[in-house]
């Protein structure tokens, strides 16, 4: 699941990770209070004002039709308002939305933190993620700040280090130190990033994150350390303990027919093909995903019906497939094991004739126990469905419906 | 032949009276394998399945000699259940359970590690023998004996090559699904390496998915060390960066862990690359041939 900044800003400064103040708005006007009381609490003279969307490039990302940043530094009060009244209910496009963009809801009036004073400014890169190949966390963490990490690691690994962490001992002192000395500080800023990095991975593993990135991180011109942005994701099979993390939940940035699919145990992702597919278990959805490419169609959905393919689910499942008006065909495809493929016959018969007429093709490939009688049913049902066994067989039918 | 479970495999059921545990452990014993108890804390004396019942793995060790057992504990607590197996000296430990949270599983494997024990799973279909041992919940039907080694990620698509390999008029040393998290307990490579040095094994299939560099690894093993032709697959050729396709690591996050990256580094490590999984034991047929 993903948060807003501004959530996982909250999240950090309850394990006492020092962040960039701010204040969460939803309208112009509780943008400008949110200002003036920034201003009272924290003594800062301009504002960040920041687009609140799960999607990174805020910054280079422009307010559909107009040259709106979806960050952008206010100076006085007024631009405060025009600012959030520029993106507060306009589509913010970045490099991660797509051509469509994404609403802005609320924005996060922030302080200032680039001030001048004694010391240099600099900004890093931090970030701490599960490291499948190695089977541990690992805190991931660069010089250059500020900027796409993926860049970094393109052009110049070296300037990127690595700190795991071995799970049965936790994160340790000299790890924080290692990675202080390897960002080139001293002084007042090592002390704050070797306290800054053991509350960074506590966050990140009480909270049972997949990640957590700050980028950029921060050592103001005072040698304070501070997240000036922060990304987290948080792992979805351990939600079920972080109640007040589950709140969080914006749907308003999830896909409408994904929401609605998961309310019927529906796994289901939405693509922007011309094939529907529905399907018993992962591996066989993507490997179904795949016969319609090579097929010469594109799949329009993931669907995973998980292992009880009835009539309830496979009507939910045909429901929400045809809910994409650019579906031509659908392919439904299930390895019948424990669940007889007779059973689920009568269960896309029963769908269907619920649904009542289905102008696209429907191709069954059902494989399995009772495979044969499976298909008799079917073809004896007086439906506009086509039955195959073989996937092969499956994939040129596929073939002659979109040919 | 086979590997890691036969008809000598002596085998616990963790969450034995549950609906899942229930109805797996019937289909088990109804295909021949020896389930010689069942773990669920408190009910310790009676019986299920005409199976004794233990509180502890612990007990159910000492009273039946296991050296197996699958699990179908809730994911809240699978891994303490993996973890428990793990410290009662089960030998091999197959975790059914999907959704386990992934700190969970850093831990569990770390410990499953420093106790050297072998875990298949979470988040999989099990681990077969045809016609001695089946400790999962694969369609055991479906299966033959014979001498393909099967390994994959994936549940219903490994069931799709079975059926591909034995109507090919071959069958199956050893069949094993591994899982789709992100962090499990036997790799791809792990698996591959004990096919390869399993004699009665003539030719593996291999079965992987975007996420990760575990496919990857084990090709790479398989170029310095093949004595027998290895199949391969990678599911999710279409499938979008960033998004996760139903299992917990089936997620595209830079370039290498997509399925035509890793299609790439397997053919250049001389494995027959299937396009399509439709051709999964024809593919096989024919390279055994050669």
């Amino acid at each position: 699941m993903n948060i807003h900044e501004y959530q996982a800003k909250s999240i950090l400064q309850e394990y006492g990770v020092a962040i960039q103040n701010g204040i969460v708005a939803e309208s112009p006007e509780k943008a400008v209070e949110a200002a003036k009381k920034l201003s009272l609490e924290t003594g800062t003279k301009v504002w960040v004002v920041k687009a609140q969307i799960h999607a990174g490039g805020r910054g280079k990302g422009k307010i559909e039709g107009t040259e709106q940043r979806g960050v952008a530094l206010a100076k006085t009060v007024d631009d405060v308002k025009t600012i959030s009244r520029n993106l507060i209910g306009h589509n913010l496009i970045t490099i991660q939305t797509g051509a469509q963009g994404r609403k802005v809801n609320k924005v996060l009036i922030a302080e200032d933190v680039y001030y001048p004073g004694e010391s240099d400014i600099k900004e890093f890169y931090f970030s701490i993620l599960l490291d499948r190949a190695k089977e541990c966390n690992v805190i991931m963490y660069s010089t250059e700040g500020g900027m796409d990490i993926e860049e970094v690691a393109a052009h110049t690994p070296e300037k990127i280090f690595k700190e795991w962490v071995d799970p049965t001992i936790g994160i340790q002192a000299f790890q924080a130190r290692r990675i202080a000395f390897n960002l080139g500080l001293s002084g007042n800023a090592f002390k704050n990033m070797v306290a800054f990095v053991p509350k960074m991975y506590k966050a990140y593993e009480e909270t049972d994150a997949s990640m957590v990135e700050i980028n950029p991180l921060l050592k103001t011109s005072d040698d304070k350390v501070l997240a000036v942005d922060c990304k987290i994701n948080i792992d979805d099979n351990a939600l079920y303990r972080h109640h007040n993390i589950s709140l969080m939940r914006d749907l308003s940035e999830e896909d409408p027919t994904e929401i609605e699919a998961t309310s019927h145990d529906l796994n289901y992702v939405k693509l922007d093909g011309n094939v529907g597919c529905m399907v018993n278990g992962a591996g066989l959805a993507m490997a179904t995903m795949d016969i319609i490419k090579l097929s010469g169609g594109e799949p329009a959905n993931f669907l995973d019906v998980g292992g009880t393919a009835n009539a309830t689910r496979v009507e939910a499942a045909f429901r929400i497939i045809m809910k994409d008006p650019n579906v031509k065909a659908i392919l439904i495809n299930i390895f019948g094991g424990i669940v007889r493929c007779d059973r689920v016959a009568e269960g896309v018969i029963e769908a269907y004739k619920n649904i009542g007429n289905i102008e696209i093709p429907i191709i069954v490939r059902l494989q399995g126990t009772n495979a044969e009688i499976a298909k008799d049913m079917i073809e004896k049902s007086g439906l506009k469905v086509q039955s195959a066994i073989l996937l092969s067989e499956a994939a040129d039918l596929v073939k002659k419906a979109v040919g | 032949m086979s590997i890691l479970v036969n008809k000598n495999s002596k085998v616990i059921v963790q969450g034995f009276t549950g609906k899942e545990g229930t109805f797996h452990a019937t289909q088990m014993i109804e295909y021949g394998t020896n389930v010689v108890g069942g773990v669920t804390p408190g009910k310790e004396g009676s019986s299920h399945l005409d199976r004794p019942i233990f509180n502890t793995v612990e007990n159910a060790v000492k009273a039946t000699g296991a050296d197996v057992s699958i699990i179908f504990v809730p994911p809240a607590f699978a891994a303490d259940a993996i973890i428990e197996a793990a410290d009662a000296g089960i030998g091999l430990i197959v975790c059914i359970t999907e959704g386990i949270p992934a700190q969970d599983m850093v831990k569990a494997k770390a410990f499953v590690q420093k106790k050297g024990v072998r875990l298949i799973g979470p988040n999989c279909p099990g681990i077969i023998t045809p016609g001695e041992c089946k400790v999962g919940i694969m369609p055991g039907f479906i299966h033959r004996q014979g001498t393909i080694g099967i390994v994959s990620k994936s549940g219903t698509l490994t069931y799709e090559a079975v059926d591909q390999v034995t109507k090919a008029g071959l069958g199956q040393s050893t069949c094993i699904g591994i899982g789709g998290d992100p962090v499990i307990g036997s790799t791809m490579k792990d698996i591959v390496q004990l096919l390869m040095a399993d004699p009665n094994t003539e030719g593996i299939i291999m079965i992987g998915e975007i996420g990760g560099s575990m496919e990857v690894e084990a090709a790479r093993w398989i170029k310095e060390n093949a004595t027998k032709p290895v199949v391969g697959f990678i599911a999710g050729q279409t499938a979008p960066k960033g998004r996760r396709m139903g299992h917990a690591g089936a997620i595209v996050g830079g370039a290498e862990d997509t399925a035509a990256a890793k299609m790439k580094v397997m053919r250049e490590c001389g494995i027959h690359v299937v396009d399509s999984p439709a051709f999964l034991g024809k593919t096989m047929a024919e390279a055994l041939k050669k």
